[in-house]
């Protein structure tokens, strides 16, 4: 196992890698085409770099854990917008998330409508392409449009065009308090349709969920509203009136009753420890309900209705059973086999593939980082 | 500002290549005679123009492959415009080149509010986004100055930002999808309705590419619904320091605004001459702005109020009405034209922390005297965007040039306390050859080689973003 200690290291490993090598932040999240490669861990390079509480911004090596950073925001009463998923309960998985491969996978959570991807929180990078050579792009100001934006690029990018090496953020103040309006025993259809509703109100809904069997077995559509004590209340008292057709509509203002139901959600509860593959796909809401119905099984549904996560039997090819549809799905939770047989991502058109594996190539020439991890022609 | 040589075998066959693009459009849609292409020899920075061969100006995505082809096959360079509101040169043309202008296309297509979203042809303007959106309490976020002139292709390829941008992001924070016709004319559908990528995500990339990777002629865009109402509270203190930590305790204080505006004393005085606000002559000035029910706007101004009067102000002013929030706001408005009035001027948008403000505010003034040009300062303070306004005599010999040697010289002091070149603007030609003063050579490289993928001839675009020589350095290995 290589275990650089600063991007030099890094570099170095980088450049004299004999053959694939295959990245490691904290090893929690084996998602894609598994990679035969020689274990480059950058868990080596930690520690929280810069954080300026006034400016909203902070800079950390990558290998930093992801609970040093939230513990230093917290400090501050700040907080990571998006709202990053933890997928070890899901994924069966033990270690410690690192904010690098936060960024590498892109993860986000429910709050991902209101406040965007870890992709939009990300102002600044720095890596190491396949050649060795240490890259930065972006920086450590919110606002920069200097030069291409490589900073989306790398976000999601699972170590394939490089590895990461110092990862920026925008961060959000804290909340005060949070409530959630519940709606009880509501279709796909009609919780897509309420969520819908709330979401195009203006009063600021940070999570909409639902689940067709909730944490006591029921249907339940769950509504987010974050801020201000007085705020919540009156927006939760507003979101009432507005979907008073939705008949059984409760409100939750318990913070800690809040906090967990919504972990629950981010992090795929229902699904941990049972049997099957988890697939989660993304779509325009509403189209939401047509894909839980076409994947039959059983589904969460978060970012109102647009993110459906699916648990199937065992081997199953969800993108044959969807048939045809706008948006994507990947393939979360399967055995390797599965995951070596199955296209991981979402296969796309040929001009866009062509696209995806030209950059390959201009940012790992050799085919060394994570080689085939998202698919491609080295498969 | 050193541009390519324009290719001689392109320019001596300017009559086939005007013939081939007359047979693929509308005979309207081609301007070639010289008075008429003059029209497009510059944008919004007027200090550089060059006339280009020709103009085009297709209606649809089709007629956008066509040209796009025919150029490609001739080795045309074709520069992308919007509505050529660019403050750097982003639509400049080459002699040798092509201008493919959007302005034809600016239908909706398509209006989904139980989904959120809006699809346009990508000539639509960026407040008429929002107007067509309106009508159902929703807006389209990214709010550039230039709003009501400048196109959504354009807003895309410089990922414009704006006022509000502190809660709402920037143009690629708002953009789920586009169609995009590359230089040899082939189409291709990135994004869509639904969030996030499911491979690499090449819509972040292309936003903020400056026209350099593909010509975007459909978006999908976020709308959101309206805030139920917006105030503002201007205040104002006698040190740019005090006014810093004062935004600095805002933000730390948990409430998030949706805007923070900056002025400084001369930009104070300049205002209020021209539009009589009734600003307080003060050293620094902050606008305010927060969203909400009238309940809960007067809690966050209370929040706000308490915080800044911690810091002495010389004047707090919350806004409790229309009228006086317009009041409020004038003089922000109105900030350009005022300095406008004074004299011709040229407008940065480097960006610094937050906590370097004080210092980067003292050293701007300092270089004001040793360069002998007035400078004044607005700026988005949330998020760091500067926007000093120099100011210069067009008609005086020199002054353009120290002018521009003074731009350049706050914008290294940006990069320099950790900022960048350009917060909103994009580098165009203006800030081209500051690049170096950012990036490496390989991070440059790396940028590069993005373009080597999307337009492996080089022809969309050309001589923007990176310096010329670092440019042809690159091409010249790679081949």
């Amino acid at each position: 196992m290589l275990s650089p200690v600063d991007e030099q290291d890094l570099s170095e490993a980088v450049a004299g890698a004999g053959g694939p090598l295959r990245i490691v932040g904290g090893g929690t999240r084996p998602v894609g085409r598994p990679v035969a490669g020689e274990v480059l861990s950058v868990a080596g390079l930690s520690g929280i770099e810069l954080y300026e509480p006034g400016a909203l911004t902070i800079v950390a090596k990558a290998g930093t854990p992801l609970a040093e950073v939230e513990a230093a925001l917290a400090a501050e009463n700040q907080r990571l917008p998006f709202e990053p998923m933890d997928l070890r309960g899901l994924l069966g998985t033990s270690g410690e998330p690192t904010i690098g491969g936060v960024v590498a996978a892109n993860v986000s959570g429910p709050r991902r409508i209101q406040a965007g991807a870890c992709r939009d929180s990300l102002i600044g990078v720095r890596f190491v392409d396949g050649r060795g050579t240490a890259v930065k792009n972006g920086g450590r100001v919110m606002k920069n449009v200097t030069g291409y934006d490589l900073v989306k690029l790398m976000a999601g990018s699972y170590g394939t065009l490089g590895v990461l090496s110092e990862v920026a953020f925008k961060v959000l103040p804290g909340v005060e308090t949070r409530a959630c309006v519940l709606l009880n025993g509501l279709s796909n259809a009609d919780a897509v349709a309420a969520m819908s509703k709330a979401l195009g109100s203006p009063f600021e809904v940070s999570g909409a969920a639902h689940s067709p069997a909730g944490m006591d077995g029921h249907p339940v559509t769950m509504l987010r509203l974050e801020g201000f004590a007085d705020s919540v209340t009156y927006r939760a008292g507003k979101l009432r009136e507005l979907l008073a057709d939705y008949g059984d509509i409760s409100v939750e203002t318990d913070p800690d009753k809040v906090l967990a139901g919504w972990n629950w959600v981010r992090d795929v509860e229902p699904f941990h420890g049972r049997a099957g593959d988890v697939w989660r796909v993304s779509v325009k809401p509403s189209d939401g309900p047509e894909i839980a119905a076409r994947a039959g099984g059983d589904v969460l549904m978060d970012w109102g209705g647009g993110l459906v996560w699916a648990l199937v039997p065992e081997g199953t090819d969800l993108r044959a059973d969807l048939g045809t549809f706008s948006g994507h799905a990947t393939l979360i939770r399967a055995s390797e086999e599965t995951r070596a047989r199955l296209p991981v991502f979402q296969p796309e058109p040929a001009p866009v593939a062509a696209l995806t594996e030209g950059l390959r190539r201009q940012f790992d020439p050799r085919d060394i980082l994570n080689p085939s991890l998202m698919g491609g022609a080295s498969l | 500002m050193e541009m390519p040589i324009p290719n001689a075998s392109v320019l001596s066959a300017k009559a086939r290549i005007v013939a081939r693009l007359k047979a693929a459009l509308p005979g309207d849609a081609v301007i070639d005679a010289p008075e008429e292409v003059r029209a497009y020899e510059c944008d919004a920075l007027t200090a550089y123009r060059c006339p280009p061969l020709a103009a085009v100006l297709p209606s649809s995505t089709q007629e956008v492959a066509a040209v796009l082809k025919i150029c490609h096959d001739e080795g045309v360079p074709v520069v992308p415009r919007g509505a050529g509101t660019s403050l750097a040169g982003g639509a400049l043309p080459t002699a040798d080149s092509v201008i493919l202008g959007v302005a034809r296309m600016n239908e909706v297509l398509e209006t989904d509010y139980d989904n959120r979203f809006i699809r346009v042809q990508s000539g639509r303007t960026n407040l008429s986004v929002t107007g067509a959106v309106e009508e159902e309490a929703f807006f389209y976020a990214p709010d550039p100055s230039s709003q009501l002139a400048c196109a959504i292709a354009g807003n895309i390829a410089m990922n414009s930002g704006g006022a509000h941008c502190l809660k709402y992001g920037v143009t690629t924070n708002n953009l789920l999808g586009v169609t995009m016709v590359l230089m040899d004319g082939t189409v291709v559908e990135i994004g869509g309705a639904h969030l996030d990528a499911g491979g690499l995500d090449l819509l972040g990339v292309i936003c903020g590419s400056e026209g350099q990777l593909g010509v975007v002629t459909e978006a999908t865009l976020r709308i959101l619904p309206k805030p139920e109402g917006a105030r503002p509270v201007l205040i104002g203190y006698d040190s740019n320091e005090v006014a810093g930590e004062c935004v600095s305790d805002i933000i730390k204080a948990g409430v998030l605004p949706v805007a923070i505006e900056f002025m400084d004393r001369p930009c104070i005085r300049a205002t209020e001459a021209f539009a009589k606000a009734g600003y307080p002559d003060c050293e620094a000035l902050l606008i305010v702005e927060v969203e909400g029910s009238e309940a809960e706007i007067d809690a966050q101004l209370g929040v706000i109020s308490q915080i800044a009067r911690k810091h002495n102000p010389v004047e707090l002013r919350e806004s409790k009405s229309a009228e006086e929030s317009a009041r409020i706001w004038l003089g922000r408005k109105s900030a350009f034209g005022a300095m406008g009035q004074i004299n011709d001027y040229m407008c940065l948008d480097g960006t610094i922390p937050v906590s370097a403000l004080p210092l980067v505010l003292r050293r701007i003034g300092e270089m004001s005297k040793e360069y002998g040009l007035d400078v004044g300062n607005v700026f988005h303070a949330g998020d760091g965007n500067m926007h000093p306004l120099i100011l210069f005599d067009a008609n005086k010999p020199g002054d353009l040039e120290k002018c521009e040697a003074f731009g350049a010289d706050i914008l290294k002091l940006c990069v320099e306390v950790g900022g960048c070149l350009t917060g909103e603007h994009g580098v165009g030609i203006e800030k081209r050859d500051l690049m170096g003063s950012q990036f490496t050579g390989p991070d440059m490289a790396a940028q590069m080689r993005v373009k080597d993928v999307f337009d492996p001839k080089w022809l969309l675009n050309p001589a923007k973003v990176f310096p010329l020589s670092v440019s042809e350095a690159h091409r010249s290995f790679a081949a």
